[in-house]
């Protein structure tokens, strides 16, 4: 496979020291790498840091090393957070934010 | 993606910026530091300053990578790649940082030394194994998210017998950098920043945990809360750290749980505790020297020890008079304060680091702020 190198979003490559995004395990390789789903690119993430990546696991990979698994149900609990913040202000008739409306 | 898009909602923004604007005491002042440039990005960026109550300030911190490497150390990589037997690699934006003498690593590149941008350290395995007759030296720089990383290297280097591979360290510690911040002497003399509490860096917390802060959240009585890197995590953050402010409380906190848990990850911290020790001390470029602020290779593994292997001096420099990025770092100082700042001083022709890396304070109010230009006067939205 063709290695990737950094992953590109809307275009622009990003910033390769830090910016890291979540990427989605397509297939295990040999030697602790995994092939990830970064936006669209395809490229190759090294799981050394992290114990049985398996496909589908969600992966924080930073520097072409995934440093730690995406907790799915944290994240959910994290969004349903939003939603129900969401909901209270546009429930109660609360206009927007001053300088957003 | 659902775990990208779902924090960066429109929506959802609005809702938490009414929710700080409702927790807000107006009769006080909040001035809450982020410390990584992670997030100092995401927040010009997504314009989040703007969504909050004028009493809310973030501050923004010393954590771009690239920023905080003492100027003497990139001179001593500029000097080692003048040798001709010697190849160095290191992460994209280390090559533009401007060295004393407005040199950099790509101007040396220009100028016919064998330097070489890599996106993961591992690459520096096939570079080294392809190239037997050269030296092959790794510029390791970053915080606890690219350290495993090297660590992972020199391990590897190790296995496979490379003789050829060296690494030059210089990682630096996270909460050795808070402390600093925080500690005495340095804050009567940087007085002019004020601190009344942090948000904790989400990448280096998923390798380190959310437990070393737990030390100087209460003995200092500053509050810390983890928080991921899209713009709905670092407003809720700020929401969660008003609350502990009005409450009176200093805690830390984790608005990161799907990426940070108390203990980290403890495959990494083994390994960088089985190639890394601890410098007793690290200079920090804007913070000075800091205790315990960086890492070292190990005795043990010695031979992979560029520090080792080649004089490499450090002595010390010139740096531009004009160049405000010290007090930048330090959050004293806006990058308006800095006369070159925009005029002199772009990404395209940075003078100082923080304008280099994306993450760096003078490129994001360069890439996103509005700013008034000091000659003309006239308002330009970049």
């Amino acid at each position: 496979m063709q290695y990737a190198g950094a992953p590109c979003l809307s275009g622009r490559v990003l910033n390769p020291v830090c910016l890291a995004i979540p990427v989605r395990v397509t297939a295990l390789l040999e030697q602790g790498w995994a092939e990830a789903d970064i936006g669209g690119v395809m490229s190759r993430v090294c799981t050394a840091l992290l114990d049985a990546v398996a496909v589908g696991d969600y992966l924080i990979v930073h520097a072409g090393f995934a440093i730690t698994r995406l907790d799915v149900a944290e994240a959910e609990l994290t969004l349903a957070l939003f939603a129900e913040i969401t909901a209270h202000y546009e429930g109660a008739g609360v206009a927007l934010h001053p300088r957003l409306s | 993606m659902r775990y990208i898009r779902g924090f960066r909602d429109g929506g959802a923004a609005a809702a938490l910026a009414q929710r700080i604007a409702a927790a807000a005491d107006r009769t006080r002042e909040y001035h809450l530091m982020e410390f990584c440039g992670g997030h100092t990005h995401a927040i010009f960026r997504y314009g989040v300053q703007n969504l909050l109550p004028r009493n809310v300030r973030l501050v923004h911190g010393p954590g771009c990578p690239v920023c905080v490497l003492a100027t003497p150390r990139l001179d001593a990589a500029i000097a080692l790649v003048q040798r001709s037997d010697v190849t160095l690699l290191s992460y994209g934006d280390m090559l533009r940082v401007p060295a004393s003498k407005r040199r950099s690593l790509l101007k040396a590149r220009a100028q016919g030394a064998d330097v070489r941008m890599v996106y993961s350290a591992l690459e520096t395995l096939e570079v080294a194994a392809a190239n037997p007759g050269r030296q092959i030296i790794f510029f390791a720089i970053g915080f606890e998210t690219t350290t495993p990383a090297t660590a992972h290297l020199i391990m590897e280097a190790a296995r496979l017998g490379l003789t050829n591979l060296t690494v030059y360290c210089n990682h630096v510690v996270t909460p050795a950098a808070i402390q600093s911040i925080l500690d005495a002497p340095g804050t009567r003399q940087w007085d002019s920043v004020r601190i009344d509490g942090f948000i904790g860096p989400s990448h280096v917390s998923a390798v380190i945990g959310s437990r070393p802060y737990e030390a100087f959240a209460s003995s200092h009585a500053k509050p810390v809360v983890i928080a991921g890197f899209e713009p709905l995590d670092v407003m809720q953050a700020v929401d969660m750290l008003v609350r502990q402010l009005n409450e009176g409380r200093a805690e830390v906190e984790n608005q990161f749980t799907r990426g940070v848990t108390r203990d980290g990850n403890r495959t990494a911290q083994a390994l960088m505790a089985e190639v890394f020790e601890l410098r007793p001390v690290f200079e920090w470029r804007g913070l000075g020297l800091l205790a315990e602020g960086g890492v070292c290779i190990k005795p043990k593994y010695a031979a992979f020890d560029a520090e080792r292997r080649f004089a490499i001096a450090t002595g010390a420099v010139r740096e531009n008079a004009a160049c405000q990025c010290p007090s930048i770092i330090r959050g004293v100082k806006k990058p308006e304060d800095c006369t070159i700042f925009g005029t002199l001083c772009t990404p395209r022709n940075p003078i100082g680091s923080c304008m280099v890396s994306a993450e760096g304070v003078c490129a994001a109010y360069y890439k996103y702020g509005r700013r008034t230009l000091p000659a003309g006067g006239a308002a330009v939205r970049a």
